[in-house]
């Protein structure tokens, strides 16, 4: 039983980073949900907000690693170029694309999963810095959490696209 | 961007949310144009071995930065409401998931 470099790198990309990413999630929306006045006493919410801290800032930046690991070690093994008469499975993006009833898992799956993904970093971090800067006031005001629950939950989602494509992606060309 | 006492000081609040906004349009916009161009798509190959999604990433996440930076400078002590902060920044968010969506990019070529 043997992992090669690529298959590890795949794995850290998708599970591990994944695993953690939802934990903090997970973690985040419902601190931003409960983060109210009326359900903690204030010694509950000064408790709280350093979860809602821990929760924000670590899903941002598990994000930051997974887009980063994702394009700059992992998507150059997949849109490698094979040379003359290589087996197409050591280059994933050249396999599927060989095979019309594969393609569409580079041309539709690969092509929204590759771009969608760098939105997460981007909005996870807008809200991290937002529980950051404001605290306490997260509580006593529903506008900017409401805000803070939106962006953080449509970070979420262009994740889960990324990783549900990726997996699919994976299964049908694995990165050897 | 003002009618109400709890939006005063949240200008560095919807500054991070529209900036934020900012770079996923920015980043539909540049895939979208990277289809268009190919002197673009060219342009954005920044590292071979990524190709032009290093581009594409790479400069959505200056022109976010650069947004953010001046978005805050100029809100920082105003009052803005996030309410509106929010509507402009799903506004830009859906620009950016409409230009990374292949089946709108790849109508416009190579």
């Amino acid at each position: 039983m043997t992992f090669t470099d690529r298959e590890f790198w795949t794995v850290i990309h998708g599970m591990g980073f994944g695993a953690v990413f939802l934990l903090a999630f997970a973690g985040g929306l419902a601190g931003l949900w409960s983060f109210r006045p009326e359900l903690a006493t204030p010694a509950g919410l000064k408790e709280r907000l350093r979860r809602l801290l821990a929760g924000t800032w670590i899903m941002a930046i598990i994000a930051w690693l997974t887009v980063i690991v994702g394009t700059y070690t992992v998507y150059p093994w997949y849109r490698a170029k094979p040379p003359e008469g290589a087996d197409l499975r050591d280059y994933p993006r050249s396999y599927l694309l060989a095979d019309e009833n594969l393609a569409g898992w580079h041309t539709f799956a690969m092509e929204w999963k590759e771009h969608v993904a760098w939105m997460t970093p981007i909005l996870a971090t807008a809200v991290a810095f937002v529980v950051l800067r404001y605290g306490l006031r997260l509580a006593e005001d529903p506008h900017l959490r409401r805000a803070c629950i939106v962006l953080f939950t449509i970070a979420f989602l262009a994740a889960a696209v990324a990783g549900m494509f990726g997996a699919f992606i994976t299964k049908a060309a694995p990165i050897y | 961007m003002t009618n109400s006492h709890d939006m005063e000081t949240l200008g560095g609040a919807s500054a991070a949310f529209v900036a934020s906004g900012i770079g996923c349009a920015a980043l539909g916009l540049l895939t979208t144009l990277a289809q268009i161009s190919v002197s673009v798509k060219n342009l954005l190959n920044w590292w071979n071995p990524a190709g032009p999604l290093s581009g594409k990433s790479g400069l959505a996440v200056i022109i976010w930065i650069a947004s953010w930076i001046v978005l805050h400078a100029v809100w920082k002590n105003k009052a803005v409401s996030v309410h509106r902060a929010l509507t402009v920044t799903l506004v830009l968010i859906a620009v950016g998931v409409i230009g990374t969506f292949p089946t709108f990019f790849e109508m416009f070529g190579h």
